[in-house]
């Protein structure tokens, strides 16, 4: 008899407490403090003091430069023609989030200064979640945004633009530890140390961004699992996209391109395992994907055009799938050493498989060895690469394609393609 | 000189060899362009042609060329002609109408094709000069070697060993040096050994204007160092105009003190 009264009670206290809810928005959370310098509030700190949980701040144009702004309650702040807030280089933090479900919106935050000590950032989130970061302009702040521990987080539409001339002295674009359910969208980040940087991040998705210019990796995965990053552009970093000691990584429709230099990779995977890499392509790159260690990889409807290497496997690596790919006008179309492996090549396009199809299905009658003599000599003398494209060279390619004798003989395509795969 | 250069010049202009080669590379080229569109892939491809064929042509034709035309070269020593003028005469005949085959060859469907306004342009002018650097050297050689030797066959054979060599066993050598010597730094040798050899050093000098340097890690980024920076696109200018100069050095004291 206890129990439907008691839920009459819960329910009671709850509809109490929706109905506050609601007064409670109407009446407080509308409040709207406008900050101007032409009117009666002239800095955002005054601003804060202002608010109660749950306001919105109206910041208007203008030169805002108060040190370090803290926001510790819940607060939307909204800049209206793009407000700057600068940090003058002061060597701290601009703005630091202490507070759950804090919007940031249309402000233009620069000049954090350089520090080698501290990590200075233009925004800061430390231990707090829900917050929403969104159309803001971040210049020369050495790391941008800066996250830890912080949850269920939304990064939209920033522009994030650095002056890294070194790594030592230069932080990450949008620097990510210990966070769960972050996504990141729309975002534009140049000229950092690492465009984006996540370090024991669970569950988060990047769409849509733009990383380019930077001197180590457009995007670095250090022990984060189960993300997936879909249609971004990675462009002329020392490596398009790091992605090392992480599970379950699904890597879709991106571009890699540019990665040029003597140590760039469009991508780089290191000790990975349970990964799918597809509708991904890989133009210009000095190396497509480096992979060092990869388990479990499924690499299809990838499009690898004018690499230096397309795929270049060092170390152990088995079970993966490398399956309906394209491989169009690379130096090396795939170097893997390891001759016992149970990995699958089967049913990719060559551009370089000279083979018929005498049945007309599509599929090359005889069997494709993408790896070359060459590249073999050339991963024990790197120095033999000054040899490329000699005659001498594709003569020993020729007769060590006509009988192998050094390259590992049970790699290879059992089923080329004769056609590019069309996706 | 200048009468024997341009009597040697028209006489090969006219012959219908010079026309097989011209159309050549005119239709190579062409195809190449119409087939792929890309002016730096088809650059690429090119370059595989010429440092192969142009050193072959150059020095085959120079050997023909010679025999060929030794009975008149028997009737000029009969006039009051300077040897150095009759024979330099005919080499730089030879080599003139030879490169300007390639280079109408090449330069015409480019020309067509929009090389000007193209980012490629400068590419494309260091493949025609290594190419025509390429047909004076080896035509050099191959005049030198027929000078020297009044067996055909001999002679033929020789020529033919040596573009064999420069072409393919060279890189054989080099090769395996780099192999057996890979517990040594290697950079400043395999950088003197690719220069000694003309074929060697067009192709670099090419590969490194298309930027495959940045593959060769390490090497590439030594390579890319030295032929980047003035003294090294000097050094090797230098270094192919010597290898012109020599044998036609060669051809001068060799025929000044031939008996014919």
């Amino acid at each position: 008899m206890n129990r439907p009264k008691g839920h009459c009670d819960d329910s009671c206290f709850q509809m109490g407490l929706l109905l506050l809810m609601t007064f409670y928005s109407f009446f407080c959370a509308a409040g709207t403090v406008k900050v101007d310098q032409n009117g009666k509030v002239k800095t955002i700190h005054e601003a804060l003091v202002m608010t109660s949980p749950g306001d919105t701040v109206m910041v208007f144009g203008g030169n805002y430069s108060e040190g370090t702004i803290l926001i510790d309650k819940p607060l939307t702040l909204i800049g209206i023609d793009r407000p700057i807030i600068d940090g003058h280089d002061r060597e701290s933090d601009i703005i630091i989030i202490a507070s759950d479900s804090v919007t940031i919106d249309g402000f233009t935050i620069q000049n954090a200064g350089t520090s080698y000590i501290k990590d200075l950032a233009g925004i800061r989130v430390r231990r707090k979640n829900s917050f929403v970061i969104r159309n803001n302009h971040l210049i020369n702040t050495m790391f941008g945004i800066y996250l830890e521990k912080a949850n269920d987080g939304k990064i939209v539409d920033n522009q994030v633009i650095g002056q890294a001339i070194e790594e030592v002295s230069s932080g990450n674009g949008i620097h990510a530890w210990y966070c769960k359910n972050l996504f990141i969208s729309g975002n534009t980040i140049e000229s950092h140390r690492d465009g984006i940087y996540f370090e024991f991040v669970e569950s988060s998705q990047l769409k849509d961004n733009i990383s380019r210019n930077n001197l180590r990796y457009g995007l670095h995965f250090m022990f984060s699992n189960n993300d997936e990053y879909t249609n971004n552009l990675f462009e002329k970093n020392g490596a398009g996209v790091a992605v090392m000691f992480s599970k379950n990584i699904n890597m879709y429709h991106n571009t890699f391109t540019n990665n040029w230099g003597s140590a760039s990779y469009g991508l780089l995977l290191k000790e990975i395992y349970d990964a799918s890499i597809e509708r991904n392509i890989f133009d210009g790159n000095t190396m497509g994907i480096k992979v060092d260690g990869s388990t479990r990889v499924t690499y299809h409807n990838n499009s690898f055009e004018n690499n230096g290497w397309a795929i270049k496997f060092v170390g152990g690596s088995y079970d993966n799938k490398i399956n309906n790919n394209n491989f169009i006008s690379n130096s090396f179309d795939l170097v893997l050493e390891s001759a016992r492996n149970n990995n699958t090549i089967d049913g990719n396009y060559w551009s370089s498989y000279t083979g018929y199809d005498l049945d007309k299905n599509g599929i090359g009658d005889i069997p494709f060895r993408p790896v070359k003599l060459f590249s073999y000599i050339v991963s024990r003398t790197p120095e033999s690469m000054v040899l490329l494209r000699s005659l001498f060279i594709d003569i020993i390619d020729f007769s060590e394609k006509v009988r192998p004798m050094f390259t590992p003989e049970n790699v290879m395509d059992h089923a080329p393609l004769m056609n590019k795969v069309v996706y | 000189m200048l009468k024997i250069l341009k009597y040697s010049f028209f006489d090969l202009i006219r012959s219908k060899w010079s026309y097989v080669y011209f159309f050549f590379y005119l239709v190579i080229s062409s195809s190449l362009l119409y087939l792929s569109g890309d002016v730096s892939k088809v650059i690429i491809s090119l370059m595989n042609i010429i440092l192969i064929l142009v050193p072959l042509i150059a020095s085959i034709f120079g050997v023909m060329y010679y025999y060929n035309s030794r009975e008149f070269t028997e009737l000029l020593l009969a006039q009051p002609i300077k040897r150095t003028n009759i024979f330099l005469g005919q080499y730089i005949g030879l080599a003139v109408s030879l490169s300007s085959s390639l280079l109408f060859g090449l330069g015409i469907p480019f020309l067509v094709f929009g090389i000007f306004r193209s980012a490629e342009i400068w590419n494309f002018i260091i493949l025609i000069v290594t190419g025509v650097f390429l047909t004076f050297i080896f035509s050099a050689i191959s005049f030198l070697v027929a000078l020297k030797n009044e067996n055909r066959l001999k002679g033929f054979g020789i020529v033919i060993f040596l573009w064999m060599f420069m072409a393919i066993i060279y890189d054989g050598l080099f090769l395996l040096s780099l192999i057996v010597f890979k517990e040594y730094p290697l950079e400043t040798i395999s950088l003197t050994l690719s220069m000694l050899n003309p074929i060697d050093l067009s192709r670099i000098l090419i590969l490194l204007k298309l930027d495959i340097s940045a593959l060769m890690g390490y090497t590439g980024a030594v390579f890319r160092k030295f032929f980047g920076t003035n003294t090294g696109s000097l050094l090797s200018t230098l270094i192919l105009i010597m290898w012109t100069v020599l044998p036609v050095w060669a051809i001068v004291r060799v025929s000044n003190r031939k008996n014919f």
